[in-house]
């Protein structure tokens, strides 16, 4: 059951409509290469332009998963750090994200409540890179206290 | 694709031992600054056993379940044109360092949109003593012939 009422989460009034964080993660290659270590996410087109342009793309993009994967941290932060009160989390793949060999790319995150009940919240998460959204139907079930 | 897939289940992977360095390592790769993905007695103080995997860390478990489906003889899934659609992670408790994690692959939807096939396919990951820890749900698309 969603209320539009509020509830007390992590400290303070917490209450649908509010934005509970927004942060900018700049990534460039080593980002990604860290990632694909870190994960075992290997295919080339995450660190080889030539590899991602004889697939019809314009060079090198960001993990999908590297992406879903930050998008998240403000909710987390929001958490006190506590990710494990994530109970849900989901996100659709619109639009990639290319990372210039040069300047990287910077991705924006805002989180904002979408709705209250019981048993906790549900956090709506915009995530651009060059004032496009790359993420839809970006959602966390989150547990409060 | 083999519209045949739709709801087969494939035998569990072999079990993950989630590592402590392996989720700090995660952790700082997708810019967590939570202590309790890196730091032992953050993560005891807060009532856990050992460090808490960040919310995306099971995609490393699922990788073995979903590389079983691209290589099944009769899926006819050409790897080189799957591009990640959905992704979604159904928690019942969080991952912890030192959970034994098995998964196990369920094929539970595929549809075809615009000459593109599309396959949802469902990872459920238990713990040692066999109760449900997360499941993975991934949504692959698989480009038709341009």
């Amino acid at each position: 059951m969603i209320s539009t009422g509020s509830i007390s989460g992590g400290g303070s009034t917490t209450e649908v409509g509010d934005v509970i964080g927004t942060a900018e993660y700049h990534i460039d290659r080593g980002t990604l290469v860290r990632y694909a270590g870190a994960s075992g996410d290997f295919n080339t087109i995450h660190y080889r332009d030539d590899a991602a342009q004889a697939v019809g793309l314009p060079g090198v993009l960001a993990h999908g998963m590297l992406t879903m994967g930050l998008a998240v941290q403000p909710v987390v932060e929001w958490l006190g750090g506590d990710s494990g009160r994530i109970l849900d989390y989901q996100v659709r793949f619109t639009r990639p994200v290319p990372v210039d060999a040069q300047d990287g790319a910077t991705v924006t995150v805002t989180a904002k409540v979408g709705a209250l009940d019981d048993a906790g919240a549900r956090i709506d998460l915009t995530v651009t890179f060059n004032d496009e959204t790359v993420l839809g139907k970006a959602q966390a079930r989150v547990r409060l206290e | 694709m083999n519209p045949e897939l739709q709801g087969r289940i494939f035998a569990p992977v072999a079990p993950y031992l989630v590592g402590r360095e392996k989720v700090r390592e995660f952790a700082r790769a997708v810019f967590s600054t939570s202590a309790i993905n890196t730091d032992p007695d953050a993560a005891r103080a807060a009532g856990y056993a050992d460090v808490v995997a960040p919310p995306t860390f099971p995609v490393v478990v699922q990788e073995a379940t979903l590389a079983q489906l691209l290589a099944e003889p009769d899926g006819g899934i050409d790897f080189t044109r799957v591009v990640h659609g959905d992704q979604r992670f159904t928690y019942s408790r969080p991952v912890v360092a030192g959970d034994e994690l098995t998964a196990t692959l369920a094929v539970t939807s595929i549809k075809s949109l615009g000459g593109h096939a599309m396959v949802t396919a469902e990872s459920t990951m238990v713990d040692a003593a066999g109760d449900h820890v997360v499941t993975s749900i991934s949504t692959l698309v698989v480009r038709g012939d341009a």
